[in-house]
């Protein structure tokens, strides 16, 4: 493999890195705005969230990310590849992530709530001040973990046609008639990308576990 | 004649994806668990060159996505002069990929056994195989049952990958009908509810082990 191959899979790994990324920005607040709705049992929007958490674990991305991209210009969105890409990551993390802040929520001390009831706070405040720090602090190792699910499913974009780290092996074997060697260096940059996460999880499971105790 | 009557006439091809989605999920995650329980017991060998090959098998899976090592088997084998079709690159794929997880699920669970158990039991003339599947890994599949439930939804979702090395599962009967007869929505929105209806017969099948580990006096919470 030439050293235009290794630039191409660096590309590759950029491409998978930024839609990832902004996929995860976005589907970590929704994801946040969507527990609220379950555990605050808004009417009908609470039961619309179930289901679409419910669907949202169920569809393999493969299918999701077809599913946008032949179907929103059906409806007059036109949507290029890229977008549909971070629009199936983002709708297929944020049904995970819905579920992480809603067990960090329930998993809340009553006895806090109480004591910040009897210290006179209103809803708002101690909810802002004294519930949703911890639950960050709690929820984080698992919205973590499920960053490295989600990159390890991006390549299902590949399937409309962007180019990312999986997919670049493809184009240089292609061009080079030797799959192997592309495939091999896409995999360890996945290891690099993954256990840098992974080791970031550890590290914040260790700080969750100080401040609960 | 409507999108949804063109679908509806085409209900074989949509049947059969559905078949092999089916299919390919129900035997990986057969081979998967078996596979896993048999690797449980060596990854706590105490053999340290066999506990550390095994060790680092599972952290490599669990690092990697699955269509890389999906194709690491269908590209990557004819280098050394193995040539897989689709269908059993997808599925060794799938069993080898996911024997990884669920050893390490059994792993996790077996270190929260008490140590006492396995002791008592072997006082009674329980040893090896009969200690196994008799008394530990009995406990171990009750135990963590939820988190096995998720597992098979992993399984279930990565048989779709397997589109892209060209088997024809479920979203590939979606995929083929959408271009065929450029409908968009209705083959799509049948497939994902395929894919729901198998979701949801996982958690009934999860809640009906924690059940009957209940019952046993087994199961966390």
């Amino acid at each position: 493999m030439t050293a235009g191959g290794f630039q191409m899979l660096l590309n590759g790994a950029w491409t998978t890195i930024w839609i990832s990324l902004i996929a995860i920005v976005c589907g970590v607040p929704i994801g946040f705005g969507f527990s609220l709705i379950r555990v605050k049992r808004v009417p009908v929007l609470s039961q619309i969230v179930a289901l679409y958490v419910s669907l949202g674990r169920a569809t393999p991305l493969v299918t999701l990310a077809l599913f946008l991209f032949v179907t929103l210009p059906v409806f007059g969105i036109d949507i290029d590849k890229y977008t549909a890409g971070v629009v199936a990551l983002t709708l297929n993390t944020a049904s995970f992530n819905t579920e992480v802040w809603r067990s960090a929520y329930l998993a809340f001390p009553q006895s806090q709530i109480e004591a910040a009831r009897a210290m006179g706070m209103k809803q708002r405040l101690y909810f802002w001040r004294i519930m949703l720090p911890q639950m960050w602090y709690s929820a984080l190792p698992s919205l973590v973990n499920e960053m490295t699910l989600l990159i390890k499913a991006s390549p299902a974009i590949a399937v409309i046609g962007v180019v990312d780290l999986t997919r670049v092996t493809n184009r240089i074997a292609a061009q080079t008639y030797e799959p192997l060697p592309p495939i091999l260096i896409a995999g360890a940059m996945y290891i690099v990308i993954i256990s840098v996460l992974v080791r970031l999880q550890r590290r914040l499971e260790k700080r969750a576990e100080r401040y609960a105790t | 004649m409507t999108d949804l009557q063109i679908v509806l006439n085409e209900w074989p091809r949509l049947a059969s994806g559905f078949g092999n989605t089916v299919l390919l999920f129900g035997t990986s995650a057969v081979g998967a668990f078996l596979l896993g329980a048999l690797m449980v017991g060596p990854l706590r060998s105490q053999n340290k060159v066999i506990r550390v090959a095994l060790h680092s098998f599972v952290d490599g899976m669990r690092m990697l996505p699955f269509l890389i090592f999906v194709y690491l088997l269908y590209y990557g084998l004819p280098t050394f002069g193995v040539k897989l079709d689709a269908w059993t690159a997808g599925l060794l794929g799938l069993i080898i990929y996911h024997c990884a997880y669920v050893a390490e699920i059994l792993r996790g669970a077996w270190d929260q056994l008490p140590a006492g158990q396995t002791e008592s039991a072997q006082a009674h003339g329980y040893h090896g195989h009969r200690l196994m599947r008799r008394i530990i890994l009995p406990q171990l599949f009750l135990n963590s049952a939820p988190v096995f439930g998720n597992q098979l939804i992993y399984i279930l979702k990565d048989t779709s990958f397997l589109m892209i090395i060209t088997v024809q599962d479920l979203t590939y009967a979606a995929s083929s009908l959408q271009s065929m007869y450029f409908v968009p929505l209705e083959p799509f929105l049948i497939a994902m509810s395929l894919y729901w209806v198998i979701s949801l017969s996982i958690e009934g099948l999860v809640r009906a082990v924690q059940r009957t580990a209940k019952v046993r006096g087994l199961g966390r919470a």
